[in-house]
């Protein structure tokens, strides 16, 4: 009996170290990001390293310079132009399968949607180049159609099945007493979704949309194929722009190792993960308020 | 009353817009891929090493070393996902620790995936001195689909009833007995599912191998797991920006996007069949 007892506490010792590994791998990362990114700020200095926008690490003759914040405008511009097309369009879409589509409808769409959600970025990025890109040079009379607005259309294909299936679990916990009391009052189907359901599921959407933000901002290939990556402060969305991901993926494999500049494209990583996981605690509490105010 | 009826059939048509636009997309891409890469498709393009500064010749060295890549990723992310989902769905109790974990597992669901890459770097390349190489990014894409994993899991896991559990611990049975004799069985079909759902976007993940093992051209298989190695998406990368002949390769490309959405989805398929078969096995 002591044997066996033994034993499970041991089964259960081993499962709680393995729950404990997620937190590590979590903890871990952003602890060897600062220790990489750390080094870079000897020569650099952080208000030139977030504020200035001149990025020229190579340069030879001045001395070298090490500013993000165009690419972190870049990077926004993209991300922002992103949400402008798929949030309305992600929430018209859940808003048809969650309230009006037949299930027969809903039986399409949903595998339609994994299948979206499982398309390899590098795939939607190679698409940016052979089609999306030729129809907005062809549109705006351009020499090729490799920027921002490409990536944003991309980004947007890419952000879509998360705005899609989160904002139909949005809607879909609304209690159905809110839609009852709102059609015996007279109220049609439409003034009930748009009035009553969607008010009612607002911050489950905004969570929803902000995790689809995420989604884009820490997106790689897709804007490294698609945007023609140069470096400069976006202007309009018809430039060629280069964004935060982009930069650590064509530079990372050209700069020589244990340099200002290899230690500064992990400042960028380091940049980045804190972006991501602001995005991602907001759109977390954000959520938690919506399950509250929904109980 | 006409207005009313009017508007909301305006709106209706609105989002059955939005649902089309949403299906539209996924046509156009699909009928791309395939139509344009298809006629490249043969046995020799599957199976052969590609030539003359890849202008010519297969994609088997890039089949090859996505199988193999998958294939750690898999050794990592199934113990230890399904271990970890095993601990909050049975083991834990709602306290603080629970909680932080939980929420590292959203977090990490949602870190950008060239981070994991610069992390893969760091840890395996550098620190564990594994070179880039198929097990450094193998492992890297393995602490990717973790957090996929541990959900997908632990959905499963939830769909065991109670009284499973309740009739083990009943006659007597300890904690693991009960979980591994009443649980586990019923469960594993939805774990296996959610995890190769979760491998197969790892198979198509390009950012955490950039620089963690994939090399643009290698006329040859890995010799071992410390080799390095061609990757489907990688190489799709390469042919469609990187190559010298852009334009000339570009139906390599093409067929290149076509073998790699195949096995994304055959993937997906594979994850679908088995829920049902032992599912099936289950009920019989």
């Amino acid at each position: 009996m002591g044997h066996s007892k033994f034993k499970e506490k041991m089964v259960h010792g081993l499962f709680f170290l393995n729950g404990l590994l997620v937190v590590l791998v979590l903890v871990g990362i952003f602890i060897l990001l600062v220790a990489k990114a750390l080094p870079a700020f000897r020569e650099i200095r952080l208000i030139e390293f977030l504020f200035s926008a001149n990025w020229n690490p190579t340069a030879t003759f001045v001395a070298p310079t090490y500013g993000i914040l165009s690419m972190f405008v870049s990077t926004m511009a993209v991300s922002i132009g992103a949400l402008i097309i798929a949030i309305p369009l992600g929430i018209g879409a859940a808003a048809y399968l969650s309230d009006v589509a037949s299930s027969r409808v809903r039986e399409i769409a949903k595998p339609v949607i994994e299948i979206l959600a499982g398309i390899p970025s590098v795939v939607i990025g190679f698409l940016g180049i052979v089609l999306v890109g030729p129809v907005i040079a062809k549109i705006f009379h351009l020499p090729n159609g490799l920027n921002a607005l490409n990536g944003s259309i991309l980004l947007a294909v890419m952000a879509l099945p998360t705005i899609i299936s989160l904002t139909e679990d949005a809607l879909k916990s609304v209690p159905k007493s809110f839609e009852e009391a709102s059609l015996a009052l007279g109220a049609t189907y439409w003034q009930t979704l748009v009035r009553v359901k969607i008010p009612a599921a607002a911050s489950g959407i905004i969570a929803a949309c902000m995790l689809g933000m995420g989604r884009a901002v820490g997106e790689t290939m897709t804007v490294l194929m698609a945007t023609g990556c140069s470096i400069a402060m976006p202007k309009n969305f018809l430039q060629s722009v280069e964004t935060m991901t982009s930069t650590i993926a064509i530079e990372l494999g050209e700069v020589p190792y244990n340099t200002t500049h290899y230690y500064a494209l992990f400042g960028i990583g380091l940049v980045l993960f804190i972006i991501t996981f602001a995005v991602n605690m907001i759109a977390d509490v954000v959520l938690h308020k919506h399950q509250k105010v929904l109980k | 009353m006409k207005i009313k009826q009017f508007k909301e059939m305006v709106g209706f048509g609105i989002l059955r817009l939005c649902v089309g636009m949403v299906i539209f997309i996924l046509v156009i891409i699909l009928y791309d891929i395939i139509s344009k890469g298809i006629g490249i498709i043969s046995w020799k393009f599957l199976t052969a090493m590609p030539k003359n500064g890849m202008t010519e010749g297969g994609i088997f060295p890039a089949i090859v070393g996505t199988v193999l890549t998958t294939a750690i990723t898999a050794l990592l992310a199934i113990p230890l996902g399904m271990g970890c989902a095993i601990y909050l769905n049975e083991y834990a109790k709602d306290t603080l620790i629970t909680r932080l974990i939980r929420m590292a597992i959203r977090n990490l669901a949602g870190v950008p995936s060239i981070v994991y890459g610069l992390f893969g770097v760091i840890l395996f390349v550098e620190t564990l001195n594994f070179g880039t190489c198929i097990l450094s990014a193998g492992l890297t894409l393995g602490l990717m689909t973790l957090p996929w994993t541990i959900t997908a899991s632990e959905e499963a896991l939830k769909n065991v009833p109670n009284s499973y559990r309740e009739g083990a611990l009943a006659l007597g049975a300890t904690k693991w007995q009960s979980i591994k004799t009443n649980v586990l069985p019923y469960a594993i079909p939805g774990m296996l599912t959610g995890t190769i759902l979760g491998l197969s976007r790892a198979a198509g993940e390009t950012a955490p191998i950039l620089f963690t093992g994939a090399a643009f051209y290698l006329p040859f298989l890995p010799k071992s797991l410390f080799s390095q190695f061609m990757a489907l998406p990688y190489h799709l990368y390469i042919m469609s920006t990187q190559h010298h002949a852009i334009s000339k390769v570009r139906p390599i490309a093409y067929g290149t996007a076509l073998v790699l959405i195949a096995l994304v989805f055959a993937m997906n398929l594979f994850a679908v069949i088995i829920r049902y078969r032992l599912r099936k096995v289950r009920m019989e």
